[in-house]
């Protein structure tokens, strides 16, 4: 198995983008990213697409195709990749797998998603899909839904509290004031988080991430070859990932999330490290609990201490650990297939030096960690600049 | 954007299921399953599975009120939803009717028969199980 | 002659009281409660109808009974609202009971008596051997046109009751049944109408009176009974008033009546009417003692019952609640737009 590294990273700005459909988010991306590695686009070998759901947002399936055509690419063979919101860290997965086994050596990895299209209640219900269609949406238990469920629990379990959540959302959102790339450009308080509007309780609409437009794209090549198209390649010294059952009420408990802890451990131990090397990290906070959580389970903190470890700022810019420079899902946004692939750009970026005024200093060793649903699938990946 | 559906079979398939909170045990190691499957994680292609009625009766093991619905859903929110801990052992998701009565993590709740959705005026009516604080 | 193996009853637990809808429509709510003898009544929540209800009322019945569900030869419901136009509240019933396939169903019709019409027809069919057991719901969810006079009444409840015809498992035998029908256009709803029509006034003694006095009248001529011969009395309640002023008219008295009129407290649940207060009355009923049931159907018709309270009332007593603690219990008082609102009149579009 070769070793493969990030060669080439692009960007758009998340947010509501009346004016550009799916397409024309992928393209902007996309060429930023071939721009980043200096590549062509005939130089592509495969494109893998991170996009949740295409068809329910703009009635679009067989997207992959489409993509690899409106990218410029020849031909090439092009797959969708689907697993809810962790679509994007999965397509990066199979990227790397791609490259590692030695079957194609340039692979694009992308991710997008446009949910702007259609109106908040069908994006809710199209969201929904996400968790278990028949015995949870079908009953009206929508995502924030499933969420709330899992928060109310830990609160129970272990006194997390619903200012320590809303510290999540203030310290991201401080992170996203920072990034161009950013939905949100605003510091919020936690004031401003406890008097928005319920969602499900006890989430409230700044525990939320937004819906947003966006897309990201990652190069890939094996490390070998990787310094003919940029003099900082990043290497991904781990991939994996992991399920768990589709629905909440089958799991074993509602304040762990077992499909990050496996593929957590699994990484650590691939990569031969251990939490405390990690400099800086993209977690997947669709909902302020999911940070709190994702901290917990990744092994950061002991169960039922990340909440006041947060709100305490142990996370916050070049403190001991940064966590969501980029503003994480609730401050940078959230277009679904998107943010998977994001979080590595982030983190690339953090590697290579490029962060500008979010710039963790002296960020060696970078993790992301993005999940399906409520927890169904987990993906996490480890980087390290290939010096 | 159909997620219930117009045409029968879908809604007519888990019918049991959701009027009459019948579960699937594995009769070979006797783990109980709901919503039913038909493979026993534990036993894989040594399954036995057979049907079981669950009581309906348990207690509480979260709760949330969703205020924000699905389209689905709009005019019933605020509703309030909860994952159950039944007296036989799984945990299963569903309405909690509070009718007056509050809601907390330990509230013993039993199933009643209610109107889940209704499609539109000339579609299926579904019909599923709720829970009720007793 | 077969009897009632077990019953049920279900009344949604919403209320609104009648002086909040007489606040709406600037009436004399005192006046109305006096003049109908109704302090309140129940409302459906959203997600009920008529077909949740039955099932709350025979999931009880069969508890009482004590019978397995899939021992159920007939299972029949009558209401003036079912889900739907076509296809029939019966066997959503039947599954939600777990009742399996070897049964026959229907859907019955007959204003406020449709539930006593089934009883009469699972006693011919256990009686003959044709079913071990059948049940019959009366259950409504009947909306009153908002601003008319049947407002104040109009509510939501069913009850359930198991015909069978093995006397060692009978809480109660019915010991005769006759009946009193007329095509009398006193109150009707066409196909496609949301709220029934009625004939104001022509719905007293050509209606209602006329019938429910008849039927009685015919059934002890068959039986030799006379009022004193029955411990309680229960009549059809429209309202809180006409089982009085029948009751009068028949020589019965208020105390016969009392126990088995719930109107008052719960209004008018139509075919669930008569069920439930002859549910009301079997909570309290002593062995030996003789109860007759007169309901009343618009269109119009009288069923009439003497029924015969067994021994085996104390055994299966106390697997229920009493209807009228069920109905005193947790009641959640709601003011006139959520009335409307759980009605489906107003919703978010």
């Amino acid at each position: 198995m070769r070793e493969v590294a990030i060669i080439g990273v692009g960007l758009t700005r998340f947010g509501e983008r009346w004016e550009h459909g799916l397409r024309d988010l992928m393209a902007e991306a996309g060429l930023n990213a071939l721009n980043d590695a200096n590549i062509e686009s005939k130089d592509i070998e495969m494109l893998y697409g991170g996009i949740m759901a295409s068809g329910r947002f703009v009635g679009q399936e067989h997207i992959a195709a489409l993509l690899a055509d409106q990218l410029g690419f020849k031909n090439v063979p092009a797959v969708r990749v689907e697993n809810a919101c962790a679509s994007g860290g999965t397509a990066l997965r199979e990227g790397y797998i791609t490259v590692a086994s030695g079957i194609h050596d340039i692979v694009a990895v992308g991710g997008v998603e446009k949910m702007t299209d259609v109106t908040t209640s069908e994006a809710t219900t199209a969201l929904g899909g996400a968790g278990d269609q028949e015995w949870e949406l079908a009953q009206g238990i929508t995502f924030p839904g499933l969420y709330a469920l899992m928060a109310r629990r830990h609160m129970h379990e272990y006194g997390t509290t619903e200012e320590q959540m809303a510290a999540v959302a203030v310290k991201n959102h401080k992170n996203a004031v920072k990034n161009k790339y950013a939905q949100f450009k605003k510091e919020i308080t936690i004031e401003d988080v406890m008097k928005s509007k319920p969602v499900a309780d006890p989430l409230k609409v700044f525990d939320c991430s937004p819906i947003s437009d966006g897309a990201a794209a990652i190069i890939l090549a094996p490390l070998e070859m990787a310094r003919k198209y940029n003099d900082t390649p990043i290497k991904i010294i781990a991939s994996t990932q992991a399920t768990d059952t589709l629905s909440l009420a089958e799991r074993e408990t509602l304040t762990a999330l077992k499909a990050t802890r496996i593929a957590g451990e699994k990484a650590y131990a691939q990569a031969k490290l251990k939490p405390k090397d990690i400099d800086v990290i993209e977690v997947h906070d669709c909902f302020t609990i999911a940070e709190i959580l994702s901290m917990e389970d990744l092994g950061f903190y002991k169960k039922g201490k990340a909440a006041k470890a947060i709100a305490d700022g142990e996370t916050a810019l070049n403190s001991s650990l940064s966590v969501n420079t980029s503003g994480g899902l609730k401050g940078c946004g959230h277009p679904v297939g998107a943010t998977g692939v994001k979080q590595a750009v982030e983190v690339a970026m953090q590697l290579r030096g490029e962060a500008g005024d979010r710039q963790v200093n002296g960020a060696e060793i970078g993790m992301t960690h993005n999940v399906g649903g409520s927890g169904a699938t987990a993906v996490v990946h480890i980087m390290k600049r290939a010096n | 954007m159909i997620f219930m559906e117009k045409a029968s079979a879908g809604m007519w398939r888990k019918i049991d299921t959701r009027y009459n909170l019948v579960a699937s045990e594995c009769e070979k190691c006797k783990t109980l399953y709901f919503p039913p499957r038909i493979i026993c994680r534990t036993c894989g292609r040594e399954t036995r599975m057979k049907p079981r009625k669950l009581s309906g009766r348990g207690k509480v093991h979260s709760y949330t009120t969703i205020r924000v619905p699905s389209e689905a859903f709009k005019e019933l929110a605020p509703y309030t939803v909860g994952v159950i801990e039944l007296e036989e052992g799984p945990k299963v998701e569903g309405h909690v009717l509070e009718r007056g009565k509050k809601i907390e993590i330990g509230t013993k709740v039993s199933t009643v028969f209610r109107k889940m959705y209704v499609d539109g005026e000339e579609g299926l009516i579904h019909y599923h199980f709720k829970f009720e604080v007793v | 002659m077969a009897g009632i193996i077990g019953y049920g009853a279900y009344v949604p637990r919403l209320r609104i009281k009648v002086e909040e809808i007489a606040r709406v429509w600037s009436e004399d709510g005192e006046g109305i409660k006096k003049g109908l003898n109704i302090k309140e009544k129940s409302v459906p929540s959203l997600d009920e109808d008529a077909a949740t209800i039955a099932v709350e009322a025979a999931r009880k019945a069969i508890y009482h009974a004590g019978i397995a569900p899939t021992d159920l030869g007939a299972v029949y419901v009558g209401s003036e609202s079912h889900p739907y136009a076509v296809k029939p509240t019966a066997t959503i019933v039947a599954q939600a009971i777990s009742a399996g396939t070897s049964l026959t169903a229907a859907d019955l019709e007959f204003a406020c008596k449709a539930g006593t019409a089934g009883m009469q027809m699972l006693m011919g069919m256990a009686d003959s051997g044709m079913i071990k057991y059948g049940i019959t719901i009366g259950s409504d969810t009947s909306q009153g046109r908002p601003g008319d006079a049947l407002e104040y009444t109009a509510s939501a409840g069913g009850a359930a009751f198991i015909i069978g015809k093995e006397k060692k498992e009978m809480v109660a035998e019915i010991l005769k049944t006759a009946s009193y029908t007329s095509d009398t256009p006193d109150f009707w709803r066409r196909e496609g109408a949301n709220f029934p029509s009625h004939g104001g006034r022509f719905t007293g003694e050509p209606g209602y009176f006329r019938h429910v006095v008849s039927a009685t009248k015919l059934l002890f001529e068959q039986t030799g009974f006379k009022p004193s011969d029955f411990q309680y009395a229960v009549f059809h309640q429209p309202n809180g008033k006409f089982p009085l002023v029948v009751a009068k008219m028949l020589g019965f008295t208020e105390k016969q009546v009392e126990e088995g009129l719930l109107t008052p407290i719960i209004g008018n649940t139509y075919s669930g009417a008569s069920m439930l207060g002859l549910s009301a009355v079997l909570d309290k009923a002593k062995p030996g003692e003789k109860i007759l049931v007169t309901s009343f159907g618009s269109g119009a018709g009288s069923d009439s019952f003497a029924i015969q309270v067994t021994d085996n009332i104390d055994k299966k007593r106390g697997r229920a609640a009493p209807i009228r603690e069920l109905i005193n219990r947790d009641k959640v008082y709601i003011d006139y737009a959520q009335y409307l609102k759980n009605r489906n009149s107003i919703t978010r579009t």
